[in-house]
Protein backbone atom coordinates (compact mmCIF):
# COMPACT_ATOMS: atom_id res chain seq x y z
CA UNK A 1 0.00 0.00 0.00
CA UNK A 2 3.01 2.62 0.95
CA UNK A 3 4.82 1.82 -2.21
CA UNK A 4 2.48 3.09 -4.72
CA UNK A 5 1.89 6.71 -3.19
CA UNK A 6 5.60 7.34 -4.22
CA UNK A 7 4.86 6.57 -7.81
CA UNK A 8 5.70 9.14 -9.53
CA UNK A 9 2.93 10.58 -12.05
CA UNK A 10 4.63 9.92 -15.03
CA UNK A 11 4.11 6.49 -14.32
CA UNK A 12 0.78 6.68 -12.68
CA UNK A 13 -2.68 8.05 -13.13
CA UNK A 14 -4.87 8.62 -9.98
CA UNK A 15 -8.47 8.53 -10.12
CA UNK A 16 -11.40 8.53 -7.44
CA UNK A 17 -14.78 6.39 -7.34
CA UNK A 18 -16.79 9.46 -5.42
CA UNK A 19 -19.54 8.47 -2.68
CA UNK A 20 -23.14 8.39 -3.92
CA UNK A 21 -25.44 10.73 -1.96
CA UNK A 22 -28.81 9.55 -3.99
CA UNK A 23 -29.81 7.36 -1.47
CA UNK A 24 -28.80 9.86 1.57
CA UNK A 25 -26.21 9.58 3.88
CA UNK A 26 -25.49 6.02 4.07
CA UNK A 27 -21.79 4.76 2.73
CA UNK A 28 -22.31 3.68 -0.77
CA UNK A 29 -19.95 4.59 -3.35
CA UNK A 30 -20.91 4.74 -7.25
CA UNK A 31 -21.35 1.94 -9.28
CA UNK A 32 -19.66 3.48 -12.41
CA UNK A 33 -17.05 2.35 -14.38
CA UNK A 34 -14.25 5.59 -15.04
CA UNK A 35 -13.52 5.76 -18.51
CA UNK A 36 -9.60 5.29 -17.57
CA UNK A 37 -10.02 1.51 -16.94
CA UNK A 38 -11.18 1.00 -20.54
CA UNK A 39 -9.29 -1.94 -21.73
CA UNK A 40 -7.63 -2.42 -18.38
CA UNK A 41 -10.56 -4.29 -16.93
CA UNK A 42 -13.47 -5.57 -17.30
CA UNK A 43 -16.47 -3.26 -16.71
CA UNK A 44 -18.47 -5.84 -14.96
CA UNK A 45 -16.18 -7.31 -12.60
CA UNK A 46 -15.22 -3.74 -11.22
CA UNK A 47 -18.53 -2.43 -10.80
CA UNK A 48 -19.16 -5.90 -9.35
CA UNK A 49 -16.25 -4.82 -6.87
CA UNK A 50 -17.21 -1.87 -5.97
CA UNK A 51 -21.06 -3.69 -5.18
CA UNK A 52 -19.33 -5.87 -2.93
CA UNK A 53 -17.74 -2.92 -1.01
CA UNK A 54 -21.04 -1.12 -1.26
CA UNK A 55 -22.81 -4.67 0.03
CA UNK A 56 -20.56 -4.77 2.91
CA UNK A 57 -20.62 -1.09 4.29
CA UNK A 58 -24.92 -1.43 4.17
CA UNK A 59 -24.40 -4.82 5.97
CA UNK A 60 -22.67 -2.34 8.61
CA UNK A 61 -24.74 0.45 8.82
CA UNK A 62 -28.47 -1.68 8.79
CA UNK A 63 -30.87 -0.87 11.59
CA UNK A 64 -30.91 -4.64 13.36
CA UNK A 65 -31.05 -6.23 16.80
CA UNK A 66 -27.78 -7.04 17.15
CA UNK A 67 -26.54 -3.10 17.03
CA UNK A 68 -29.33 -1.98 19.24
CA UNK A 69 -28.11 -5.18 21.98
CA UNK A 70 -24.72 -4.04 21.20
CA UNK A 71 -25.52 -0.26 21.94
CA UNK A 72 -27.72 -0.83 24.91
CA UNK A 73 -25.13 -3.10 26.25
CA UNK A 74 -22.48 -0.39 25.82
CA UNK A 75 -24.47 2.26 27.34
CA UNK A 76 -25.12 0.40 30.48
CA UNK A 77 -21.59 -0.24 30.84
CA UNK A 78 -20.87 3.13 30.53
CA UNK A 79 -19.42 2.81 27.47
CA UNK A 80 -16.31 1.17 28.82
CA UNK A 81 -17.80 -2.13 26.99
CA UNK A 82 -16.41 -0.12 23.60
CA UNK A 83 -12.82 -0.29 24.63
CA UNK A 84 -12.69 -3.71 24.67
CA UNK A 85 -14.33 -5.01 21.53
CA UNK A 86 -14.55 -3.91 18.34
CA UNK A 87 -18.41 -2.90 17.35
CA UNK A 88 -19.92 -4.59 14.35
CA UNK A 89 -19.67 -1.18 12.14
CA UNK A 90 -15.48 -1.91 12.96
CA UNK A 91 -15.57 -5.17 11.98
CA UNK A 92 -17.90 -4.93 8.89
CA UNK A 93 -14.60 -2.20 7.98
CA UNK A 94 -12.06 -4.51 8.30
CA UNK A 95 -13.73 -7.06 6.02
CA UNK A 96 -13.83 -4.40 3.57
CA UNK A 97 -10.29 -3.59 3.90
CA UNK A 98 -9.28 -7.41 3.71
CA UNK A 99 -11.80 -7.78 0.88
CA UNK A 100 -10.32 -5.04 -1.09
CA UNK A 101 -6.58 -6.07 -0.04
CA UNK A 102 -7.45 -9.48 -1.81
CA UNK A 103 -9.03 -8.36 -4.71
CA UNK A 104 -6.05 -6.40 -5.50
CA UNK A 105 -4.07 -9.50 -5.39
CA UNK A 106 -6.14 -11.47 -6.81
CA UNK A 107 -6.95 -9.12 -10.03
CA UNK A 108 -6.07 -5.78 -9.82
CA UNK A 109 -2.61 -5.63 -9.41
CA UNK A 110 -1.56 -7.78 -12.30
CA UNK A 111 -3.53 -5.76 -14.56
CA UNK A 112 -1.69 -2.49 -13.10
CA UNK A 113 -4.78 -1.57 -11.05
CA UNK A 114 -4.24 -1.02 -6.91
CA UNK A 115 -7.65 0.40 -5.11
CA UNK A 116 -7.10 1.82 -1.85
CA UNK A 117 -9.36 1.20 1.23
CA UNK A 118 -11.26 3.83 1.20
CA UNK A 119 -11.06 4.16 5.18
CA UNK A 120 -7.59 5.72 4.51
CA UNK A 121 -9.36 8.51 3.04
CA UNK A 122 -12.35 8.70 5.29
CA UNK A 123 -14.85 7.00 3.52
CA UNK A 124 -14.56 10.25 1.07
CA UNK A 125 -14.05 8.28 -2.01
CA UNK A 126 -11.91 5.31 -3.31
CA UNK A 127 -8.98 6.04 -4.75
CA UNK A 128 -7.51 3.74 -7.87
CA UNK A 129 -3.84 3.52 -8.85
CA UNK A 130 -3.40 2.91 -12.56
CA UNK A 131 0.31 1.90 -13.18
CA UNK A 132 1.27 2.56 -17.04
CA UNK A 133 4.24 0.66 -16.77
CA UNK A 134 4.88 -1.44 -19.73
CA UNK A 135 6.62 -5.16 -18.84
CA UNK B 1 4.98 9.62 18.03
CA UNK B 2 3.69 13.02 16.37
CA UNK B 3 0.24 13.66 15.50
CA UNK B 4 -1.04 16.13 12.55
CA UNK B 5 -4.56 17.07 12.66
CA UNK B 6 -4.91 20.22 9.87
CA UNK B 7 -7.99 21.57 12.30
CA UNK B 8 -8.13 23.11 15.31
CA UNK B 9 -8.58 20.21 17.20
CA UNK B 10 -6.46 19.12 20.08
CA UNK B 11 -5.07 15.55 20.10
CA UNK B 12 -4.77 13.72 23.47
CA UNK B 13 -3.32 10.33 24.71
CA UNK B 14 -1.42 9.15 21.35
CA UNK B 15 -4.28 9.51 19.23
CA UNK B 16 -7.54 8.43 21.58
CA UNK B 17 -8.64 11.46 22.62
CA UNK B 18 -9.35 14.37 20.84
CA UNK B 19 -11.01 17.57 21.67
CA UNK B 20 -11.33 20.92 20.24
CA UNK B 21 -9.66 24.08 21.25
CA UNK B 22 -10.82 26.07 23.81
CA UNK B 23 -11.17 24.53 26.92
CA UNK B 24 -12.30 26.94 29.33
CA UNK B 25 -15.60 27.02 29.38
CA UNK B 26 -15.78 22.79 29.55
CA UNK B 27 -13.62 23.45 32.66
CA UNK B 28 -16.06 25.36 34.23
CA UNK B 29 -18.60 23.09 33.40
CA UNK B 30 -16.71 20.20 34.83
CA UNK B 31 -16.10 22.47 38.59
CA UNK B 32 -19.48 23.47 38.62
CA UNK B 33 -20.67 19.96 38.26
CA UNK B 34 -18.20 19.05 40.63
CA UNK B 35 -18.09 20.93 43.27
CA UNK B 36 -22.15 21.51 43.54
CA UNK B 37 -22.30 17.44 43.72
CA UNK B 38 -19.24 17.32 46.47
CA UNK B 39 -21.32 19.80 48.46
CA UNK B 40 -24.62 17.63 48.16
CA UNK B 41 -22.12 14.67 49.09
CA UNK B 42 -20.90 16.04 52.08
CA UNK B 43 -23.81 18.39 53.22
CA UNK B 44 -26.56 16.97 52.60
CA UNK B 45 -26.36 12.95 52.37
CA UNK B 46 -25.15 12.41 56.10
CA UNK B 47 -28.41 13.58 57.34
CA UNK B 48 -30.36 12.66 54.87
CA UNK B 49 -28.59 8.91 55.03
CA UNK B 50 -29.47 8.95 58.68
CA UNK B 51 -33.23 10.38 58.72
CA UNK B 52 -34.38 8.47 55.23
CA UNK B 53 -32.36 5.90 53.37
CA UNK B 54 -28.63 4.78 52.68
CA UNK B 55 -29.60 4.18 48.76
CA UNK B 56 -30.26 8.27 48.67
CA UNK B 57 -26.37 8.61 47.83
CA UNK B 58 -26.07 5.67 46.46
CA UNK B 59 -27.86 6.94 43.27
CA UNK B 60 -26.50 10.43 43.67
CA UNK B 61 -22.97 8.64 43.13
CA UNK B 62 -24.70 6.72 39.83
CA UNK B 63 -26.22 10.10 38.65
CA UNK B 64 -22.73 12.06 39.10
CA UNK B 65 -20.89 9.24 37.75
CA UNK B 66 -23.17 8.99 34.33
CA UNK B 67 -23.24 12.64 33.81
CA UNK B 68 -19.14 13.03 33.96
CA UNK B 69 -19.09 9.69 32.15
CA UNK B 70 -20.94 10.95 29.18
CA UNK B 71 -19.67 14.97 29.22
CA UNK B 72 -15.66 13.24 28.95
CA UNK B 73 -17.30 11.11 26.23
CA UNK B 74 -18.38 14.07 24.41
CA UNK B 75 -15.74 15.77 24.83
CA UNK B 76 -13.17 13.65 23.68
CA UNK B 77 -15.01 11.78 20.91
CA UNK B 78 -14.19 12.85 17.36
CA UNK B 79 -17.39 14.37 16.25
CA UNK B 80 -17.10 12.97 12.58
CA UNK B 81 -14.37 15.33 11.35
CA UNK B 82 -13.50 15.16 7.39
CA UNK B 83 -9.77 14.34 6.33
CA UNK B 84 -9.28 17.29 4.25
CA UNK B 85 -9.36 16.52 0.37
CA UNK B 86 -5.48 15.58 -1.08
CA UNK B 87 -4.01 17.55 -3.96
CA UNK B 88 -4.77 14.63 -6.35
CA UNK B 89 -8.37 14.41 -5.68
CA UNK B 90 -8.85 18.52 -6.20
CA UNK B 91 -7.09 17.82 -9.60
CA UNK B 92 -9.15 14.94 -10.54
CA UNK B 93 -12.25 16.93 -9.46
CA UNK B 94 -11.50 19.80 -11.44
CA UNK B 95 -10.00 17.34 -14.83
CA UNK B 96 -13.57 15.70 -14.50
CA UNK B 97 -16.39 18.67 -14.01
CA UNK B 98 -17.63 19.71 -17.31
CA UNK B 99 -17.28 23.42 -16.83
CA UNK B 100 -14.43 24.67 -16.44
CA UNK B 101 -15.08 28.52 -16.53
CA UNK B 102 -15.86 28.78 -12.62
CA UNK B 103 -12.89 28.03 -10.34
CA UNK B 104 -13.59 24.86 -7.87
CA UNK B 105 -14.70 27.32 -5.31
CA UNK B 106 -17.77 28.58 -6.60
CA UNK B 107 -18.79 25.49 -7.67
CA UNK B 108 -22.75 24.02 -6.74
CA UNK B 109 -22.84 20.17 -7.09
CA UNK B 110 -27.08 19.38 -7.44
CA UNK B 111 -27.72 16.11 -6.05
CA UNK B 112 -30.73 14.49 -7.12
CA UNK B 113 -31.98 11.87 -4.34
CA UNK B 114 -34.07 9.04 -5.27
CA UNK B 115 -36.40 10.47 -2.84
CA UNK B 116 -36.85 13.24 -5.18
CA UNK B 117 -35.37 16.30 -3.23
CA UNK B 118 -32.61 18.15 -5.00
CA UNK B 119 -29.81 19.06 -2.64
CA UNK B 120 -27.12 21.71 -3.24
CA UNK B 121 -23.86 20.41 -1.96
CA UNK B 122 -21.40 23.11 -1.74
CA UNK B 123 -17.52 23.51 -1.92
CA UNK B 124 -15.83 23.98 0.71
CA UNK B 125 -12.48 26.29 0.38
CA UNK B 126 -11.06 25.46 3.88
CA UNK B 127 -11.48 21.26 3.57
CA UNK B 128 -10.86 21.17 -0.40
CA UNK B 129 -14.39 18.92 -0.83
CA UNK B 130 -17.75 19.18 -1.80
CA UNK B 131 -19.45 19.04 1.65
CA UNK B 132 -21.73 15.71 1.49
CA UNK B 133 -24.99 15.93 2.34
CA UNK B 134 -26.01 16.89 6.40
CA UNK B 135 -21.96 18.04 6.84
CA UNK B 136 -21.42 21.48 7.63
CA UNK B 137 -18.17 23.19 8.18
CA UNK B 138 -17.47 24.65 11.77
CA UNK B 139 -15.05 27.61 11.94
CA UNK B 140 -14.43 27.35 15.53
CA UNK B 141 -12.59 24.30 15.23
CA UNK B 142 -12.05 24.68 11.13
CA UNK B 143 -13.21 21.59 9.78
CA UNK B 144 -16.09 19.65 8.34
CA UNK B 145 -18.14 17.62 10.42
CA UNK B 146 -20.11 14.68 9.57
CA UNK B 147 -24.45 15.47 10.81
CA UNK B 148 -23.16 18.95 11.98
CA UNK B 149 -25.61 19.91 14.98
CA UNK B 150 -23.96 22.41 17.06
CA UNK B 151 -20.14 23.65 18.57
CA UNK B 152 -21.30 23.00 22.05
CA UNK B 153 -18.90 25.61 24.62
CA UNK B 154 -19.78 23.64 27.84
CA UNK B 155 -18.06 20.32 25.89
CA UNK B 156 -15.57 22.32 23.99
CA UNK B 157 -16.38 20.13 21.31
CA UNK B 158 -18.63 19.88 18.14
CA UNK B 159 -21.34 17.55 18.59
CA UNK B 160 -22.20 15.86 15.40
CA UNK B 161 -22.70 12.38 14.41
CA UNK B 162 -20.03 10.21 16.15
CA UNK B 163 -20.85 11.81 19.43
CA UNK B 164 -24.31 13.16 19.32
CA UNK B 165 -25.89 10.10 21.69
CA UNK B 166 -23.03 11.30 24.27
CA UNK B 167 -24.03 14.38 24.52
CA UNK B 168 -28.11 13.73 24.57
CA UNK B 169 -27.34 11.11 27.39
CA UNK B 170 -24.93 13.65 29.14
CA UNK B 171 -28.02 16.10 29.02
CA UNK B 172 -30.60 13.15 30.17
CA UNK B 173 -28.46 12.30 32.83
CA UNK B 174 -27.32 15.82 33.86
CA UNK B 175 -31.34 16.85 34.21
CA UNK B 176 -31.85 13.75 36.43
CA UNK B 177 -28.74 14.86 38.61
CA UNK B 178 -29.84 18.67 39.05
CA UNK B 179 -33.42 17.54 39.47
CA UNK B 180 -32.30 14.97 42.15
CA UNK B 181 -30.00 17.19 44.51
CA UNK B 182 -32.70 19.88 43.98
CA UNK B 183 -35.25 17.84 45.56
CA UNK B 184 -33.00 16.35 47.95
CA UNK B 185 -32.15 19.63 48.94
CA UNK B 186 -35.36 20.59 49.48
CA UNK B 187 -36.55 17.47 51.36
CA UNK B 188 -33.44 18.08 53.09
CA UNK B 189 -34.31 21.90 54.46
CA UNK B 190 -38.02 20.86 55.32
CA UNK B 191 -37.06 18.10 57.57
CA UNK B 192 -34.76 19.89 59.35
CA UNK B 193 -37.34 22.76 59.52
CA UNK B 194 -39.78 20.10 61.10
CA UNK B 195 -37.28 19.28 63.87
CA UNK B 196 -35.91 22.52 65.01
CA UNK B 197 -38.74 25.05 64.68
CA UNK B 198 -37.89 27.37 61.85
CA UNK B 199 -37.04 27.39 58.09
CA UNK B 200 -34.30 30.09 58.45
CA UNK B 201 -32.70 28.61 61.21
CA UNK B 202 -32.54 25.29 59.21
CA UNK B 203 -31.37 27.33 56.56
CA UNK B 204 -28.14 28.60 59.00
CA UNK B 205 -27.63 25.37 59.70
CA UNK B 206 -27.06 23.99 56.53
CA UNK B 207 -25.63 27.34 54.14
CA UNK B 208 -24.64 24.79 51.28
CA UNK B 209 -27.90 23.25 50.88
CA UNK B 210 -28.97 26.21 49.73
CA UNK B 211 -26.48 27.12 47.35
CA UNK B 212 -26.66 23.99 45.98
CA UNK B 213 -30.12 24.49 45.61
CA UNK B 214 -29.78 28.05 43.96
CA UNK B 215 -27.15 26.68 41.64
CA UNK B 216 -29.71 23.73 40.36
CA UNK B 217 -32.46 25.79 39.98
CA UNK B 218 -30.91 28.21 37.75
CA UNK B 219 -29.50 25.39 35.89
CA UNK B 220 -32.65 23.09 35.43
CA UNK B 221 -34.46 25.34 32.83
CA UNK B 222 -32.14 25.70 30.42
CA UNK B 223 -30.55 22.06 30.69
CA UNK B 224 -33.99 20.63 30.75
CA UNK B 225 -34.97 22.87 28.02
CA UNK B 226 -31.70 22.00 25.63
CA UNK B 227 -32.96 18.20 26.60
CA UNK B 228 -36.53 18.28 25.79
CA UNK B 229 -35.47 20.34 22.08
CA UNK B 230 -33.02 17.18 21.47
CA UNK B 231 -35.81 14.95 22.24
CA UNK B 232 -37.78 16.90 19.53
CA UNK B 233 -35.41 17.48 16.93
CA UNK B 234 -34.24 13.19 17.23
CA UNK B 235 -37.52 12.58 16.90
CA UNK B 236 -37.80 14.12 13.54
CA UNK B 237 -34.61 13.78 12.75
CA UNK B 238 -33.15 16.84 12.26
CA UNK B 239 -29.79 18.53 13.19
CA UNK B 240 -29.74 21.86 15.22
CA UNK B 241 -28.28 23.24 12.14
CA UNK B 242 -31.02 22.40 10.26
CA UNK B 243 -33.45 23.56 12.28
CA UNK B 244 -31.79 26.85 12.72
CA UNK B 245 -31.35 27.69 8.82
CA UNK B 246 -34.79 25.78 8.22
CA UNK B 247 -33.38 23.64 5.82
CA UNK B 248 -36.69 21.17 5.63
CA UNK B 249 -39.70 23.76 6.04
CA UNK B 250 -38.84 25.59 2.83
CA UNK B 251 -39.93 23.84 -0.33
CA UNK B 252 -36.96 23.34 -2.60
CA UNK B 253 -37.91 23.12 -6.23
CA UNK B 254 -38.27 19.48 -7.19
CA UNK B 255 -38.65 18.80 -4.10
CA UNK B 256 -41.34 18.09 -1.10
CA UNK B 257 -41.29 19.53 2.21
CA UNK B 258 -40.60 16.49 4.33
CA UNK B 259 -36.85 15.53 5.45
CA UNK B 260 -35.52 13.00 2.99
CA UNK B 261 -33.31 11.51 6.07
CA UNK B 262 -36.27 10.81 8.57
CA UNK B 263 -37.47 7.16 8.59
CA UNK B 264 -41.11 8.34 8.81
CA UNK B 265 -41.73 7.19 12.56
CA UNK B 266 -40.10 9.28 15.44
CA UNK B 267 -39.52 6.18 17.35
CA UNK B 268 -37.79 4.60 14.54
CA UNK B 269 -35.44 8.06 14.57
CA UNK B 270 -34.69 7.96 18.22
CA UNK B 271 -33.63 4.18 17.78
CA UNK B 272 -31.73 5.36 14.77
CA UNK B 273 -30.18 8.27 16.39
CA UNK B 274 -29.51 6.83 19.75
CA UNK B 275 -28.41 2.95 19.25
CA UNK B 276 -27.74 3.23 15.71
CA UNK B 277 -24.10 1.88 14.41
CA UNK B 278 -21.64 4.50 14.56
CA UNK B 279 -18.48 4.88 11.95
CA UNK B 280 -14.93 4.38 13.26
CA UNK B 281 -13.30 8.22 13.48
CA UNK B 282 -12.56 8.97 9.55
CA UNK B 283 -9.54 10.47 11.19
CA UNK B 284 -6.19 7.57 11.66
CA UNK B 285 -5.28 9.49 14.32
CA UNK B 286 -2.73 7.00 15.40
CA UNK B 287 -0.69 6.95 12.69
CA UNK B 288 2.56 8.74 11.78
CA UNK B 289 2.63 11.14 8.40
CA UNK B 290 5.40 11.94 7.02
CA UNK B 291 4.93 14.79 4.37
CA UNK B 292 7.07 14.66 1.36
CA UNK B 293 8.38 17.49 -0.19
CA UNK B 294 5.77 19.24 -3.05
CA UNK B 295 6.48 19.30 -6.54
CA UNK B 296 5.17 22.70 -8.05
CA UNK B 297 1.78 21.96 -10.43
CA UNK B 298 1.28 22.28 -13.88
CA UNK B 299 -1.17 21.14 -16.34
CA UNK B 300 -1.28 20.00 -19.64
CA UNK B 301 -3.70 18.68 -22.07
CA UNK B 302 -6.82 20.00 -23.24
CA UNK B 303 -10.26 19.52 -21.99
CA UNK B 304 -12.72 19.11 -23.96
CA UNK B 305 -15.57 20.37 -22.94
CA UNK B 306 -18.62 19.36 -24.67
CA UNK B 307 -22.45 20.66 -23.47
CA UNK B 308 -23.11 21.84 -19.83
CA UNK B 309 -24.07 25.50 -18.19
CA UNK B 310 -21.07 27.65 -17.81
CA UNK B 311 -23.36 28.48 -14.63
CA UNK B 312 -21.25 26.90 -12.38
CA UNK B 313 -23.64 23.94 -11.46
CA UNK B 314 -22.39 20.41 -11.66
CA UNK B 315 -25.48 18.25 -12.28
CA UNK B 316 -24.91 14.65 -10.97
CA UNK B 317 -27.79 12.27 -10.84
CA UNK B 318 -27.70 8.41 -9.93
CA UNK B 319 -27.32 7.01 -13.63
CA UNK B 320 -28.95 3.14 -14.48
CA UNK B 321 -25.91 2.33 -16.97
CA UNK B 322 -23.37 3.31 -14.67
CA UNK B 323 -21.30 5.10 -17.24
CA UNK B 324 -19.67 7.96 -16.91
CA UNK B 325 -17.68 10.05 -19.34
CA UNK B 326 -14.58 11.64 -18.68
CA UNK B 327 -13.89 14.80 -20.82
CA UNK B 328 -10.12 14.80 -20.35
CA UNK B 329 -7.67 15.14 -22.80
CA UNK B 330 -4.06 13.56 -22.26
CA UNK B 331 -3.30 12.96 -18.43
CA UNK B 332 0.43 12.65 -19.13
CA UNK B 333 1.77 16.13 -17.90
CA UNK B 334 -0.01 16.19 -14.38
CA UNK B 335 2.35 16.08 -11.09
CA UNK B 336 1.52 15.92 -7.77
CA UNK B 337 1.88 18.75 -5.49
CA UNK B 338 2.06 16.37 -2.55
CA UNK B 339 2.42 13.17 -1.25
CA UNK B 340 1.35 11.66 2.37
CA UNK B 341 2.31 8.61 3.57
CA UNK B 342 -0.03 6.81 6.11
CA UNK B 343 1.17 4.06 8.37
CA UNK B 344 -1.81 1.03 7.46
CA UNK B 345 -4.47 1.74 9.76
CA UNK B 346 -4.41 0.05 12.77
CA UNK B 347 -8.35 -1.04 13.49
CA UNK B 348 -7.61 -2.34 17.00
Amino acid sequence: MDDTTRLTSEQSIKLFIQRDYSEGTAVKFQERFPSELEGKIDRGKFIDIIRHINSIFEEAEALSCKTFTENCCACLTGYLLLLCMPTHYEKCVKRAARYISEENERTLNPKGIFMLDPMEKGLRCIEVCITNNRR
Amino acid sequence: MSQYVESRHRVFCYGRCITGQNHSIFCLALLLITVTSSLFFVFDCPYLTKELSPLIPVFAAILFLSVICCILRTACTDPGILPRATPDELLYLERTDNTQTVALSGRIMELQMRSGHVLQLKFCQTCRLFRPPRVSHCSLCNACIANFDHHCPWVGNCVGLRNYRYFYLFLFSLSLLCTYIFVFNIVNIVLRSQNNSTVADAIRETPATMAEALICFFSIWSIIGLWSYHTYLICRSVTTNEDIKDTWATPHRGGNQINPFSRGNGLVNCFATLCGPLPPSFLNLRAIVKQENSIPMTVTGTNNNNNNTSDGIVRYFPEENGNYSNQVGNTSGIHSTQQQRYLPRDYA
